[in-house]
């Protein structure tokens, strides 16, 4: 396998047919992509909730601390756990 | 209509029959192609009688109402229906994950750019080989593959993610390694490798069709191999020949647990193959609300829960991963759908099967064309 590198500066996105979707019947949050439906946990939705495009990984970790007034270092290492995870199954892609 | 599921507990209900999450809509059974596999039933349907723009439309409300997230726009060939564009926006709307499953013939790229801006979330296409000569003979469409590679190419352009879905069978097993390579080139994210399975006009071509045990074993293993290797790059769902197989396949993950079909005219079925089972009585989406035909019907209830089940899928450990098999060929080998699938190592049928399999992948004797 190919080892993902992220920096702080990395922006990462949800690329186009991978949506963040509000399952009504089930009242969850799930992700819908070619085949595949993944239900979020809050932790999740709030990281991809923040994934706008523009914000740097070290942006998403500086809101998400203050969010959860939790230290920076252990949301960090959540949030790279989480989105190499989706990165690696194709759900997230590096902006370039 | 049966009572049956109108007097479960709310638990037992959601246990046995839950809300559905994918619908494939066959919007008509035309299809420039002529597939020696093709898994639609062996009478098509006329265009005269398929269900109106309107018509499909309520399906894809009523389906997103009842919890389906994602919907499979099939056919036939999709875009033989005129109105493909507008069914693929309404869709959108009703906030469904829409997927187009083409052959790649009939979509130009002013076309695809219109359900691209309709919001089509993915395209899967199919491609019968990977050389011009073998594929177009499959698909029985001089230029076939040509035409393929250029619809690859705009779907690329458009952003939309792009699944190449790949039927083997006997005469393009050997080429699955180059055909993994193909939809890289094609910049597709997601592949599928999918034995051919026998229902619909395939059983008439079982002989030419049928994979040797070397050439599956094979397959399996250059998948698992290229998984490892594009893991992150590719996606690679691999659906193995049951008949060589251990255990069955759970098939759709169960009768009426996960997903529906609506063929061309409105006839709701658990699988595109059910209509084989002849007992079946099949209701129509014209007269009959989805979620009273999902919950409540006779057919979708059939092979709901295990009590159905006969030995040994009845004291198996394994009855609620693979569900009993595949019904249709449970149906088509044990002349019995609630048989176990004779592809399981436990049916009394298994040995039979794997004879058949191997006699059957010895005969060559040519490929036979729907209408030709």
């Amino acid at each position: 396998m190919s080892e993902i590198s992220l920096t702080r500066d990395s922006i990462v996105f949800l690329p186009r047919g991978v949506r963040i979707k509000e399952d009504t019947v089930r009242e969850r949050i799930v992700i819908v992509a070619p085949e595949r439906t993944v239900a979020l946990d809050e932790v999740g939705h709030a990281i991809l909730n923040k994934l706008d495009g523009e914000r740097t990984l070290a942006d998403v970790v500086e809101i998400l601390a203050k969010q959860y007034n939790a230290p920076k270092q252990d949301i960090g290492n959540d949030v790279v756990a989480f989105i190499k995870d989706l990165l690696g199954r194709g759900y997230l892609e590096i902006k370039s | 209509m049966t009572e049956a599921t109108k007097n479960l507990s709310k638990e037992k209900l959601a246990e046995i029959a839950p809300p559905p999450m994918a619908m494939l809509a066959e919007l008509t059974h035309r299809c420039p192609l002529a597939c020696p596999y093709c898994s639609n039933p062996l009478e098509l349907k006329q265009a005269s009688q398929e269900l109106s723009t309107e018509e499909w439309i309520s399906a894809f409300q009523q389906a997103a109402n009842m919890g389906v997230l994602h919907l499979h726009l099939s056919g036939g060939e999709p875009a033989s229906r005129r109105d493909l564009v507008e069914l693929t926006k309404a869709a959108v709307d009703c906030g469904l994950y829409t997927n187009l499953i083409t052959s790649g013939i009939g979509i130009n790229e002013a076309r695809l750019e219109e359900l691209a801006n309709a919001g089509l979330d993915h395209v899967q296409l199919s491609l019968q080989g990977v050389d011009h000569e073998k594929a177009d003979l499959v698909a029985g469409y001089k230029g076939g593959l040509d035409r393929k590679l250029q619809l690859a190419e705009w779907v690329h352009k458009t952003g939309i993610p792009l699944t190449v879905n790949a039927v083997c069978h006997r005469s393009n097993m050997d080429d699955v390694p180059a055909m993994i390579e193909l939809a890289q080139r094609l910049g597709a994210r997601r592949l599928e490798v999918a034995t051919v399975q026998f229902h619909g006009w395939a059983i008439k071509n079982r002989t030419q069709l049928m994979p040797t045990k070397e050439q599956v074993l094979a397959t399996t293993e250059t998948v698992e191999q290229a998984r490892k290797d594009l893991e992150g790059k590719l996606v690679i769902d691999y659906v193995p020949a049951d008949y060589y197989a251990t255990h069955p396949k759970a098939c759709m993950g169960g009768w009426a647990r996960i997903g529906l079909n609506i063929d061309p005219t409105g006839l709701v079925l658990p699988c595109h193959a059910a209509e084989t089972i002849p007992h079946l009585k099949f209701e129509n989406v014209r007269n009959t609300s989805l979620h009273d035909i999902w919950y409540h019907s006779d057919t979708f209830n059939a092979f709901r829960g295990t009590d159905w089940m006969q030995e040994p899928c009845k004291s198996c450990d394994r009855k609620l991963v693979d569900f009993g098999g595949c019904r249709c060929q449970a149906m088509a080998i044990a002349g019995d759908a609630t048989a176990t699938d004779p592809a399981c190592h436990r049916s009394p049928l298994k040995s039979k099967m794997l004879e058949l399999a191997s006699e059957q992948a010895s005969i060559e004797d040519g490929f036979i064309y729907r209408g030709r």
